[in-house]
């Protein structure tokens, strides 16, 4: 997708980059890496512009008004309180507008429930107050870890220095293959729960006692990082989302890898099949 | 003016308790609008320290002020002490103090009912109050109350459910109220589609109240079961469904919202013809706008939950109903501008912030439209940018419009002109540190930050500065008022009946102050 008003998003990314240390989301969305995230990416800059172009529009009217209109400058007021032509015009244009803007929000509606044909399908369940993640098909099936925020409490206290990913850090993340449709199946154990990653265009809610489901595609590789995005009590504000995608071959490694760790640690669990299992691992 | 002396003289001669008792066992319309007025600034200015502590904790990364679980309860306790303790009772003041006055009745239909529906809020006040004193502190589920979250709380949670039913039959009886004066009471001519705007948008909000107050009564009435009497209408290891609440408080919660703004649109339909000396523009397509908002704030309230996981038509639905309240929306807006085009215009601070509300409510709608478009509020529901969104359409919408029409009508209450100066001077103080908040909120959204959080990374840490720097302004920007009103009631210049030049209707042909008892033989309008 191609977006005219890049540059004048870019321009404002530059600008606030000044300041701050560098970050990619300053002033809107953040870069999307999935197709569903770029059309809302996209759908937004085109709102925004429309918006804008409308604000200019009605506001320029009522300031040169204010301005022009002043009984200080010797306006006298006029009478008229109804022009039928004049309603019905600023009826039906914005009708027309918000048909224009309904067109492509309801193609984007239809791709984002669209959870058919998945390679990997991954249960995320929320707990109070940490995120449990079952592979449940394809590549890495059997695979299931909790993850939990890895930010150290004197960081948040202020005895220590903030990292860069303060809040943003687990000590499991989620780990997909580039390029992969990923559908992942949201429940809840106690409280309703939102698992969002904001690159990629994905926020669904996790429902005690039913499963959601919701998708998404990353097409490039990186750590992409979000919250719980529902109100689930008092450490909502410390339950983190990472995703890490990863090439196929890093995928398939951590695949085995996980294996193997879920072996050894299935040992005391299940005593009966220690021996088997120990000379295994 | 006979009518008036005679009332004036009635008013010496009718035996009524005297100090405190005055005001508990008064059926006045007037004194139960002034005390209305107080009891809402009083939870304002409670909400507001409420906010200031919240922002203060998120002045800066890392838990410095309060601990995660007491902010929660700050947030949750400031969205519900300013929506029903400040908001919606400052309105039923205004609708007191005003609709007689407008309609040219003597009073409310139902006195004594109208002195019970507001001495029902300071009960309900201190229920939801003090339920930060008991064990486990207030609830902490969000102004939303959501099922399971809600039945996990302490007892401040049944005390808050308390305080919302005795608030929603406070509602309910004022809103009846409301009805029949409209429609009984009017001055012989007045004729339906005479009334003044203000009138027009409190009869069909009145409606609203009567439609939705007892949804909500209903919906914390299930928690309270669920919590309590073992049933399991939010449970689904019980056969429920979380879902539910959501689907039940929304029916409730989106006419809330124009409950809430409604009569804030009356306002300002009757401060800008006033100060442009221009009748308004539009009046009937005003009236139809107002209805049809009303009517289609009952077919968005899933708009609330995209991300519940509604399925794919039901998103379609709710995002095209949502869309559609821009049309009534943006009419309103179309025709104020129009009202002010070609007027004789002057800037007093009532219309400063009519003029404001416009202007930054209009910024409100545009993100509201921007949140409508399902795909894009996935992106946006529960950051900060929903908190930008409705706190626009909140505060410089409702709350503007309320500060509009005390400046438009405290002389003909107080019988004083307020200092003109100090007013000025809140309107710039409240609009430039409103903006400084609020609009760096819309930033921090689409970066990436939820709502209802105590802690951040440092990536958003410059405008969460701004928006704590502002919001501290906000606030002690409101004492000015505080300072105008009790100069105004104290004394001043003396107010003529008709103090603004373009002002038209009823209420400006009684004397300010007005009289204990107006229009107690009707006008006649023609």
């Amino acid at each position: 997708m191609r977006h005219t008003t890049r540059p004048a998003i870019s321009v404002a990314a530059l600008l606030a980059a000044l300041p701050a240390s560098a970050s990619d989301a300053r002033y809107n969305l953040q870069t999307p890496v999935t197709g569903i995230a770029e059309q809302i990416h996209g759908m937004h800059s085109w709102m925004l512009v429309i918006c804008l172009v409308i604000f200019v529009g009605v506001f320029g009217v009522m300031f040169w008004s204010v301005f022009k209109h002043r009984k200080s400058k010797g306006a006298v007021a006029a009478h008229f309180h109804e022009n039928t032509t004049v309603e019905i015009a600023w009826t039906v244009i914005p009708v027309l507008i918000l048909l224009g803007m309904a067109y492509p929000a309801t193609k984007t509606v239809i791709a984002m429930k669209d959870t058919s044909n998945p390679d990997i399908t991954i249960k995320a369940t929320g707990y109070q107050w940490m995120w449990g993640y079952d592979y449940l098909k394809g590549e890495g099936e059997g695979v299931r870890f909790f993850s939990s925020m890895s930010t150290p409490r004197e960081q948040i206290e202020g005895g220590a220095a903030k990292g860069a990913h303060y809040l943003l850090e687990v000590d499991n993340p989620v780990v997909v293959p580039v390029g992969k449709k990923i559908r992942i199946l949201t429940t809840a154990n106690d409280v309703i729960h939102a698992w969002w990653v904001p690159a990629f265009g994905v926020k669904q809610d996790a429902i005690p006692g039913f499963i959601r489901d919701t998708w998404f595609r990353a097409d490039k590789e990186g750590v992409y990082r979000g919250n719980c995005a529902e109100l689930c009590g008092k450490e909502h504000g410390f339950m983190p989302i990472e995703v890490r995608v990863v090439s196929a071959e890093q995928y398939a490694a951590w695949v085995a890898e996980q294996k193997k760790r879920m072996a050894t640690q299935a040992q005391p669990a299940a005593p009966q099949a220690s021996a088997s299992t120990a000379s295994a691992g | 003016m006979s009518a008036v002396s005679h009332s004036l003289e009635h008013g010496h001669h009718a035996h009524q308790p005297s100090g405190l008792m005055r005001w508990i066992t008064t059926t006045n319309h007037k004194d139960i609008g002034s005390m209305y007025l107080i009891f809402s600034f009083i939870m304002f200015l409670s909400g507001g320290v409420m906010a200031l502590t919240i922002r203060a904790e998120l002045f800066a990364p890392g838990l410095q002020v309060v601990q995660p679980e007491f902010f929660n309860q700050l947030t949750t306790m400031h969205g519900l002490v300013m929506v029903f303790g400040a908001i919606m009772p400052a309105f039923v003041g205004f609708a007191n103090w005003q609709i007689p006055l407008m309609i040219g009745a003597s009073d409310m239909a139902f006195a004594r009912m109208n002195n019970w529906s507001f001495w029902l809020l300071p009960p309900a006040a201190l229920l939801l109050l003090g339920s930060f004193f008991v064990p486990g502190g207030a609830t902490a589920a969000g102004w939303t109350l959501y099922a399971p979250l809600s039945v996990q709380m302490g007892m401040g949670m049944d005390l808050t459910i308390f305080a919302v039913h005795i608030m929603g039959i406070s509602s309910i009886m004022g809103a009846i109220n409301i009805v029949v004066t409209i429609l009984n009471m009017r001055a012989p001519g007045m004729t339906l589609m005479k009334m003044p705007l203000f009138c027009w948008t409190w009869l069909i909000t009145a409606y609203l109240l009567i439609a939705v107050m007892p949804v909500l009564a209903g919906a914390v009435t299930m928690i309270l079961t669920d919590r309590h009497f073992g049933t399991s209408f939010f449970n689904a290891a019980g056969g429920g469904d979380p879902v539910l609440y959501q689907h039940v408080f929304w029916f409730f919660g989106h006419p809330e919202v124009y409950i809430m703004i409604l009569p804030a649109f009356g306002i300002v339909s009757q401060v800008i013809p006033t100060f442009a000396r221009k009748p308004l523009f539009g009046y009937a397509s005003m009236v139809y706008a107002t209805a049809s908002i009303a009517i289609l704030s009952f077919t968005v309230w899933a708009h609330h939950m995209f991300t519940t996981g509604l399925p794919a038509a039901g998103q379609l639905f709710f995002m095209y109903a949502t869309m559609l309240i821009a049309v009534p929306t943006g009419v309103k807006v179309f025709n104020w501008v129009a009202t002010m085009w070609r007027g004789s215009m002057t800037f007093e601070t009532p219309m400063l912030f009519s003029v404001g509300f416009l202007f930054v409510f209009t910024m409100g709608g545009f993100t509201g439209l921007i949140c409508a478009i399902a795909p894009i509020d996935i992106q946006l529901q529960d950051t900060y940018y929903v908190v930008a969104h409705f706190h626009y359409v909140l505060v410089a919408g409702s709350l503007f419009a309320l500060f509009s029409g005390a400046y438009y009508w405290l002389p003909k209450w107080t019988g004083h002109m307020y200092d003109e100066k100090l007013g000025k001077i809140h309107f710039w103080c409240s609009i430039v540190f409103f903006n400084i908040t609020f609009f760096p909120m819309h930033f921090l959204g689409l970066a990436g930050m939820p709502r209802r959080i105590p802690d951040y990374n440092p990536m958003f840490a410059d405008f969460n500065l701004m928006a704590s720097i502002g919001a501290f302004g906000f606030g002690f920007s409101q004492l000015i008022f505080l300072a105008v009103v009790v100069k105004c009631i104290r004394g001043g210049e003396r107010a003529a009946a008709k103090p603004w030049e373009g002002a038209e209707g009823l209420e400006w042909t009684v004397p300010s102050p007005a009289p204990y008892h107006t229009f107690e033989e009707p006008p006649v309008v023609k």
